[in-house]
Order: structure tokens, then sequence, then C-alpha cells
């Protein structure tokens, strides 16, 4: 097990440079997952912790050494890839065990490790068949599997997950996070669904066009997202955003929309009065309230536990989720209010989180 | 495959077909003929079908084959229908010195050529699937020796090789390495040498083209698996790119075979068999006999004994080409 270390690292294809200098600090045993929308740059920066790509600038370290000029190797980490790249000739038992065959371990020490990955893995009786025999769960676990065998250092997942069915992806979810705690490997683990890094990470990093927007722990991101993209990214459904001018009258904040419609608030940041805002409130925040933002009702999703509402309100698409069994017709007005205490508010030219107080 | 499966799928159909009518009422009916049933039933539809393109198969393939054949046991001479003699054909030539060399030398130039072949083509291959500058242009240029009749590449290699005008001999000759010209084809020894290069310039091409294509189907990813998994670049060869190439090898391999060992043209043009008969194939011993030297029972006696060499080539590769058990469509 060690540490990994990411200083301002640069990669460019050619001229066009996708990662613009990125800085993650992972501990030994964390389990870390960079998320962020497709093309950002996630796999990119997983391939060069792996060695598969090199460094355009900046540094790589693993458990404390620079390891940018290291074969992928001599890094001793182990990767399971999106398309789990199984050997397709090989049998299961001969694919997990075929880095020890090239370390030349004796047969007797290889047939042990596969034994004891393969009963982790529940995959014991699936030793001697072949890749195209397995459904895709069990290819995914036997990619699992050969990394396991490898105990190295650091594992990197590239969205492992990504080929299942949602409700296998699920169960998959567990299986890793139990996996890790048992191990307790550092492990590295790329995934464009929010949920996923939400559910199993220790620490989240948000990614966004080549460059880290936040890096922190899940519902540290969900409470305190540091900008408007983070803020919009994590969490389902996401963060719905006000845009307008905030405006103090008479002691109590009120954000004005475009259209001049009015949105009470309970606090605001400081000097803010007159500048323009994003206002960000959860669809779980935003309450149906005596007094508040005139809304029209749109779709009504009953989802058991709560019912999510869509709704147009001052020239904005919102949608709310109340766990109440209000059930309002399409066409219905609404008045919503905020939670005061779940609020956020973001500079509207660069749409970073400012602190209300 | 394909008639089965012609018949297999019109099976289906007939039965969909079946499906949307009502079931009709049993009634007692006289048992249809035995040629109508054979018209009729599902299972001979496929052989009906199949019939139009066996005659055609059996017209164009199995007919010449077995006048070849048949002429090789008579002793039909050009302008002479001849008579059954049955082996005599076989008797005189297993006892023709000149006979047994051009079988030692048709296999030895099959092996030779056909392994050189393989490696070279092989290696080739591997250069082009990395990345390479112009690319496309070195792999246009390899394809040349293919494009270019082989009678017209054989006319080259002649005058390269030629006894007095050889552009070999003219460089050697200039470097100071050697005084008089080689007798390239003249020699014996030399002579085989020649025509074995010949022949291996030509079917590189097919060989290293191939294998390239099967290469590109190889994912990059279990390279990728791979490196991580500690392989060097020569494991990377021996434990994926080998084992996954092997059925196109198989197949590439089974041509190449079998077009080197009935090979006729380079030998003929650049050859003719000879010096003193060192170069004879089966294929061109085979014509001299028949259609120079007129004895067509002989000459057919000549070609049918390359028969049993070429089944024994293609059930090689049969087995060898049986399905392996990782890929897809085999039986678990
Ligand atoms: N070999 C390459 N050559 C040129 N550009 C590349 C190469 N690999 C990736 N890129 C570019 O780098 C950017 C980041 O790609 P990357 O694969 O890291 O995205 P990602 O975050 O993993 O996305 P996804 O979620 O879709 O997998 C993309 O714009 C992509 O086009
Ligand atoms: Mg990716």
């Amino acid at each position: 097990m060690a540490s990994v270390d990411v200083i301002g690292v640069r990669k460019a294809f050619g001229h066009v440079e996708v990662v613009h200098g990125v800085d993650v600090t992972i501990r030994d045993g964390e389990f870390v997952i960079l998320v962020g929308p497709s093309g950002c740059g996630k796999t990119t920066l997983l391939r060069m912790i792996a060695g598969l790509e090199n460094v355009t600038s900046g540094e790589i370290r693993i458990g404390g050494q620079i390891v940018n000029d290291l074969p992928p190797k001599m890094r001793d980490i182990a990767m399971v890839f999106q398309n789990y790249a199984l050997y397709p000739h090989l049998t299961v038992g001969q694919n997990m065990g075929f880095s020890l065959k090239l370390k030349k371990a004796s047969p007797a020490e290889i047939n042990s490790r596969v034994a004891e990955a393969a009963e982790i893995l529940g995959l014991q009786s699936l030793l001697d068949r072949y890749p195209r025999q397995l459904s895709g769960g069990q290819r995914q676990r036997v990619a699992m599997g050969r990394a396991i065998v490898r105990d190295p250092q650091v594992f990197l997942f590239d969205e492992p997950l990504s080929n299942l069915d949602a409700k296998l992806r699920v169960a998959m979810r567990a299986e890793i996070k139990e996996l890790h705690r048992r191990l307790a490997t550092t492990t590295v683990y790329v995934t464009h669904d929010q949920i996923e890094a939400m559910t199993m990470a220790d620490k989240i990093v948000v990614m966004h066009g080549g460059i880290v927007e936040q890096i922190g722990a899940p519902l540290e991101l969900y409470d305190r997202p540091a900008n408007q993209f983070v803020a919009g990214f994590i969490g389902s459904p996401a963060m719905n955003f006000l845009s307008g001018t905030l405006n103090v009258k008479g002691g109590t904040p009120h954000l004005t929309l475009a259209d001049g419609a009015e949105v009470p608030l309970h606090k605001a940041p400081a000097g803010s009065d007159g500048r323009p805002m994003v206002l960000g409130v959860r669809p779980e925040n935003l309450l149906v309230a005596q007094e508040g933002l005139a809304a029209e009702v749109g779709v009504v999703e009953p989802m058991g536990s709560e019912t999510q509402i869509a709704v147009k309100a001052g020239g904005h698409a919102l949608i709310c989720l109340i766990r109440d069994r209000l059930m309002p017709k399409p066409g219905d007005m609404l008045r919503l209010a905020p939670e005061p205490a779940h609020v956020h508010f973001f500079e509207a030219e660069t749409g970073r989180r400012i602190d209300a107080v | 495959m394909g008639p089965f499966l012609i018949s297999s799928s019109f099976a289906g159909l007939h039965m969909i077909v079946l499906d949307q009518h009502p079931p009709k009422p049993l009634r007692p009916m006289a048992a249809p003929g035995a040629v109508a049933r054979l018209v009729a039933h599902r299972d001979w539809l496929g052989f009906w079908f199949m019939l139009p393109a066996g005659l055609i198969l059996v017209a164009l393939l199995v007919y010449p084959l077995g006048l070849g054949v048949w002429l090789s046991f008579t002793n039909a001479t050009i302008g002479n229908a001849g008579r059954f003699i049955g082996l005599g054909n076989y008797t005189w030539i297993f006892g023709d010195e000149t006979f047994l060399h051009s079988i030692v030398f048709t296999l030895a130039y099959t092996l030779i050529a056909s392994s050189i072949k393989f490696a070279v083509g092989l290696y080739l291959a591997l250069l082009l699937n990395k990345r390479l500058p112009f690319k496309a242009l070195i792999r246009s240029i390899i394809l040349i020796p293919f494009v270019v009749p082989t009678v017209l590449s054989a006319i080259a290699f002649w005058w390269i090789f030629d006894a007095q005008f050889s552009i070999i001999s003219w460089s050697l000759t200039r470097l100071g390495l050697i005084h008089h010209n080689i007798d390239f084809l003249g020699n014996p020894l030399l002579a085989r040498a020649c025509v074995i290069f010949a022949n291996i310039w030509r079917g590189v091409p097919f060989v290293a083209i191939t294998l390239l294509a099967g290469l590109q189907t190889v994912s990059p990813s279990l390279y990728e698996a791979a490196t991580i998994d500690g392989a060097t670049s020569w494991q990377n060869f021996r434990f994926i790119t080998y084992p996954l190439l092997t059925p196109i090898i198989a197949v590439v391999m089974t041509f190449s075979v079998l077009f080197t060992f009935t090979d006729f043209q380079l030998i003929w043009v650049m050859t003719r068999g000879g010096p003193v008969n060192a170069t004879h194939l089966m294929a061109t011993l085979s014509f001299q006999r028949a259609i120079v030297g007129g004895s067509l029972g002989e000459g057919a006696a000549i070609s049918s004994s390359m028969i049993p060499f070429l089944l024994a080539a293609i059930l090689i590769s049969w087995f060898g080409l049986q399905r392996r058990k990782w890929q897809q469509g085999s039986g678990a």
C-alpha cells in the first residue's frame, strides 16, 4: 500500500492540452473517486498514474517515489479496464494468474493465490471457463480478481461498472466497497456517475475540462460545493439555480429575478446588496410554502416515498422534491420558498461559492 | 454450412406459414407417394436447393479432376486418346530419378519458401502494426510484388539472375568483389536458391498483409493489461499476439503452402526446370512431360501424384483450423 501524489500534472496530446495542471493527494489506503463529465480527462489522469501515458509536465509519486519515468510494471499498480481487457484465449484462472506466471512464480504459488482471490470474489466454480463463457458481471469480477492476485500498492479502476445493468451495478458497488474495506489498498476509481462517487468514495475529486474543480468528502461536496459546477454535478436530481439580483429591503434580503419576481431569503453574503448572484437550492430544500415564489406546476412524478415536481417560476425551470403526499396537478400554482439553512450563493460572473453571513 | 443454413431457415419459414393458419381438421388421406414426399419433405428441400450449385460444382471441378486422374491410367499422347494401362504410368514414374528428385525439390521448395515467407511476413506485419511514419505508403509498397503479374516478375528475376547481364554480377564486379559473372541459373544449387528467393519475394506480401489484418483485430487494451501485468514486449508477443493470431496464421499458411506447392509460372519462366532438371517442381515436370513431350498419360500421372500431398496439407490445416475453445461459436 502506498500514497499517491499528483503534483501539477499536465498532459498534452500533440498541441492540444487536455489536463491543465492537476494536484491531488491520496493517502495510503484511501478510496478516491475521480468524477466528472465525459471528456474531462479522468481516464487520461488515471492512465498517467498507471504509466500507460506519459506526463507532459508535473510529477506523479507513488509511495513518495517519483514514478514519471518508471514503466507500468515497475509501479506496482493494478488496473481494471472499462472493457475488462480479459485475455480471451486464457481461462479465468490463467487470466488471474497471468502476472504471477510472468514473474516466474511456482505453479503451486500461482494456484494458491488465484484460489485465494477466487474465493474472495466467489469465482471458484468458474476458474476453468473462458471469458466468452461469462456474464458481464462475472467478467467484471475476473478483471478485479486479476488485480487482486497482484496484491499491488494501488488499484486503478476505470469506469468498471459502466457496462453493467443498473441492479448489478448497485450490487457490485457494495462489493467493491467491501473489498476495499477488506484489503485496505489505496484505490483510484474513475466514474462519471456521481451516485457511484457519493456512495463509494472516501474522497471525491471533481474534474471538469481538464482541471480539478473541488476535492473533498462526499457530504462535504454535497453540503458546501465550491462552485456552481460542482453544485450542479453532485446530487440527483441536480440543484436548481436561480439567477437574479440581490436586494436588501427593510432588513430582509431578496433575490429579484429577471421578470421581477422575488425570492425571500433569510440571509445573504455580506456586501451583496445590488449584486448579480446565482442562488442554488437543492430540489429537496425547495419547499411549498404560504408565501414565496409563484410557480406553475408542470410534470408531477410520484415515486412513492417522495414526489418530484417540475415547475416553471420566474423564467426558470425548477425541480422540487417533496415528501408529503401533496398531489398538485399540471397547471396548478404553488408558492415555493427555499429552506433558509440550505441555500447556496454563487458569484454570477465566476460561479464561485460565497458564504452567507 | 451454407446449404444447411438455407434449409433450416426455410424450415423456419415453413413453420411460420403453418402457424398462421388454424389447424385443419384431420381427414383420412391416402399416403402421398414416395416421390411426392421427397419433393415436399422439409429435410429434403435443402437438398433440392443445393442441387443446381452442386451440379455446377461437379461440372467445373470434378469433371476436369476426374479426367486428369483417368488420363493418368492411360497411355494417351497428344493426338491419341490412348487406352487403359492400369498403374503403368505410376510404376514408370516412380522408377524415374527425375520425378523422384522433383518430389524432393517440391517439398524442399514448399518448406523453405513457406517458412521464410511466414517469418518475414510476420515480421513485416508486426512492424506495420506499430506507429510508423509513411505507414500507408510503406503498406502499398509492400503489396507491389503481389500486384505485379507473376510472369512479369519472373522475367525480371530471370534478368536479375542472367548469366551475362545480371545486375548483381555487375554490381559485385564494380565493387571489385568478383572477377567473373556469376552464373546464377546455370549452377544447380544456385538456381534452386534463386527460384526459392523469387517465390519468397512474391509470396511475402500476401502473408504480411493478411497477418497485419489479424493483428489489427487484437484490442490494444489487452497489451496494456499485459504491460501492467508485467509483460515485456517479447512476452506480449509470445503470450498475447501469437496465440490470438494462430487462427489466421493457420489460414494464411494453408493457402501459402498450397500455392507454393503447386507453383508453376516462376520456375517455367526462369529456368524451365533446368539446369539438368535441378529446379523441376512436380507441376513443371508434369507440364514438360505432358505438353512439351506429348505424353499426356505420364504427365497426368505426375500431376495426380500431387493430390495426396495436397490432401495431407489440407487435412493438417483442417485440424489446425478447428475452432480453438476460447473462440466464439464453439461448444463449451
Ligand atoms: N490519445 C489521445 N489523443 C488525443 N486526444 C486524446 C487522446 N486520449 C484522450 N484525448 C482527449 O483528451 C480528453 C480527455 O479524455 P479522457 O479519455 O481522459 O476523458 P474521460 O474523462 O475519461 O471521459 P469519459 O468519461 O468519456 O471516459 C478528451 O477531450 C479526448 O478527446
Ligand atoms: Mg474515460
